[in-house]
């Protein structure tokens, strides 16, 4: 464990929208207490400075999508001795892993007019797909205060406190009505991890999963669910793929039902 | 960052900056000087593209504002209330009151904590010679306490009214999923009415700050209300007489493609740079200010045309106490009673929406099809609108920066590119060619 104010701190950057480092920022009770705690070594976005590793905690955003991104996280991952992947674009591709589906020639031509210009992989896959990753933090955003409590525990040497259950326990703890029972709204919850406080049903609307898959979770018995409520299989496919749809068993079940609607209508 | 420079005897002498530092996202400045002439100017964006307008195709049209968010994490309201509007007009739903003025609210958040993020946490250690802001709390702790207490606010409302800070959950197609209760609204009223006097001190504080020379014929441009200063809606309007409605946007500017940046390069459609953002705006909507805001402006010396973006921080100042005055005055007439939406029936369609994100103004276009799925998204975000504006602007500058010992030279130019506050995860990803020129 290392002295107080001393463990070197190194935010990083890869594919995404800056929305996870941002939530550094937004501590703006613990901003100033974590500058002290930690020596913020490596942070683009907050600092001009750059203090030269190895650092102790490396904290990563993004997902893997272009041939120096494969390249540079190897070099990230020599230079942190704990990594930590934080959101869903580090943990699971993001939204940007919708292209794993599709073809991305197709894509750059649709976007660029010089799609010869634009160097990017055919897929954008999670930072463990590429290196050994010490934890993960999921959430499309991370929530932040999971965040301080990730740093929190490797400044004091013990286990991160991140629960898997999925929101449903959440949702039941706010003491929320449940919008699927009550109001027939398709919801995800069941198969989502917790972290956000089961934000979604507690402003009436559905989960769409920007946690990604619970401990356990079992998409299948939720789309019959889905389906006996009238629910489309395209519609089910478009909610499973996500912001997290590239994990499992998100990604499994979405090719499913695109076959079977494919198959079957 | 480290700059690299040549020997200053050399007759070429370059500047480089491979990681700009306090911005969102991943850029880098290159500039190249051949004896007195300035030979290459790039502001090289190496932000790997994420082709949000090639994977929104066939989402449904109630995805859009969730997905469009993700396009930044600073400013997730102004994706959602562009889209939000293009969608609305493609189906032809108008939202009025009590929910327009609630979108305002939102909206008056994502200003507040963005500027305020901006102006102390990004660009004032520039003004007051820090490399961070972690250097800078070491001596002005008070200053920026202040600031994190009024971004905090300002980040209060929108995850009050969002459901969080980062790409909010409330906002749908017709206005919002639920709305808060009474009690609750009350207690932001009450933290923005305590954090208010600090938003005054932050003008004043800005405002005495020390600026570069640098005085630009801007095109400005922004959109224009009849009465209001702007937010969701009106005409766009610009300083050179352009006065056309939002369906109107891709009619007058263009994007083209270079092949040093992943953002596209807007322009006017004569290939003139243009200004988006706070300076822009508050050129273009001065009287649209209330008076106390103006008189404020003529105490601090503040006067328009301004035609220095340094001097953007203050009107980042002036447009977030605008923005505290706004959501005070709306939180105090709220009711939580009020149906949270309308009820939305997609049809086909075409649809525009132009918002004033905190960065300028960000338009989208979507062609959406009869079962609400869409057909094909077009989106301008600000930065890649100001992308040739920020390399003209360092062409313009660079003649007095360079009289400057080199370190000094490079700082200046990352401050003039920070005037922008260039949000470079936004500006990638896009965008179709309207009018295609090559390079």
């Amino acid at each position: 464990m290392p002295v107080d104010g001393q463990a070197k701190l190194a935010v990083y950057k890869f594919s995404s929208c800056d929305g996870c480092q941002l939530s550094i920022l937004d501590l703006e009770d613990e901003l100033l207490a974590l500058a002290e705690r930690v020596k913020i070594a490596y942070f683009l976005e907050a600092r001009r400075h750059v203090d030269p590793g190895p650092y102790d905690v490396g904290l990563v955003e993004g997902s893997i999508s272009t041939p120096e991104e494969a390249e540079r996280i190897i070099d990230v991952r020599r230079e942190c001795k704990f990594l930590v992947t934080i959101g869903a674009c580090a943990t699971s591709g993001g939204i940007q892993a919708l292209r794993n589906w599709a073809d991305v020639e197709e894509y750059k031509r649709t976007v660029y007019a010089h799609p010869d210009y634009i160097r990017s992989l055919d897929t954008a896959t999670p930072v463990a797909a590429h290196v050994l990753v010490d934890f993960e933090l999921r959430g499309c955003p991370v929530n932040k205060y999971q965040l301080l409590e990730v740093l929190g525990a490797y400044l004091t040497g013990r286990r991160p406190q991140i629960p898997t259950y999925s929101v449903c326990m959440e949702c039941k703890r706010s003491g929320n009505v449940c919008v699927m029972v009550a109001h027939g709204t398709p919801c995800l919850g069941p198969i989502t991890q917790a972290g956000c406080g089961a934000l979604c049903p507690s402003y009436h609307r559905g989960c769409y999963a920007c946690f990604g898959p619970s401990d356990s979770a079992g998409p299948r018995s939720l789309c019959r669910f889905f389906m006996e409520r009238g629910l489309a299989r395209p519609d089910i496919v478009r909610m499973l793929r996500g912001f997290n749809g590239y994990l499992e068993p998100f990604k499994q079940t979405s090719d499913e039902y695109e076959s079977d609607h494919i198959r079957y209508g | 960052m480290k700059a690299t420079t040549s020997a200053t005897a050399s007759p070429t002498r370059v500047i480089e900056v491979k990681n700009l530092a306090r911005v969102e996202g991943e850029g880098a400045l290159y500039v190249r000087v051949a004896g007195d002439e300035i030979a290459e100017v790039r502001l090289d964006i190496f932000e790997p593209p994420r082709f949000f307008e090639a994977l929104l195709r066939g989402r449904s049209y109630n995805e859009v504002p969730d997905i469009t968010a993700r396009i930044c994490g600073i400013c997730p309201v102004a994706y959602q209330m562009s889209s939000c509007h293009a969608v609305e007009q493609a189906f032809g739903v108008t939202v009025g009151e009590p929910l327009r003025t609630l979108r305002r609210l939102l909206y008056c958040g994502e200003w507040i904590e963005s500027h305020v993020l901006h102006m102390f946490l990004l660009h004032a250690p520039d003004f007051l010679g820090y490399e961070s802001v972690v250097g800078m709390a070491a001596d002005h702790r008070d200053l920026v306490t202040g600031a994190l207490a009024l971004k905090k606010a300002g980040n209060r409302i929108v995850s009050l009214f969002g459901g969080r800070e980062v790409h909010p959950i409330n906002v749908r197609v017709g206005g919002f999923y639920a709305l808060p209760r009474k009690e609750r609204a009350d207690e932001l009223l009450e933290e923005l009415r305590r954090n208010r006097p600090f938003a005054e001190q932050a003008v004043r504080f800005v405002a005495g700050l020390k600026f570069p020379e640098l005085d630009r014929s801007y095109e400005f441009v922004a959109l224009r209300q009849p009465t209001e200063y702007p937010f969701n809606e009106g005409r766009i309007v610009s300083s050179n007489g352009l006065d056309i409605p939002i369906a109107a946007f891709l009619n007058s500017f263009h994007e083209e493609h270079v092949a040093h940046s992943n953002a596209l390069h807007g322009r006017t459609k004569d290939g003139r740079p243009y200004l988006v953002g706070p300076l822009a705006r508050l050129n273009l909507n001065f009287d649209r200010l209330p008076e106390s805001l103006r008189s404020l402006c003529r105490e601090i010396g503040f006067t328009v045309p301004c035609r220095n973006n340094f001097k953007s921080i203050i009107a980042r100042g002036i447009e977030t106490l605008y923005a505290v005055d706004h959501a005070i005055e709306i939180l105090e007439q709220y009711d939580d009673s009020v149906a949270p939406h309308l009820d939305i029936v997609p049809r086909a369609g075409i649809g525009h929406g132009c918002t004033e994100a905190p960065r300028g103004i960000l338009y989208h276009r979507y062609d959406v099809g009869d079962e609400g799925l869409v057909r094909r998204a077009t989106i301008c975000p600000p930065t890649a609108q100001n992308q040739p504006q920020i390399e003209d602007d360092l062409r313009a500058f660079l003649p007095q920066a360079l009289a400057l010992p080199e370190e000094e030279a490079t700082l200046r130019c990352e401050q003039l590119i920070r005037n922008y506050d260039p949000c470079i995860s936004c500006a990638t990803h896009f965008l179709r060619l309207h009018v295609e020129r090559t390079t």
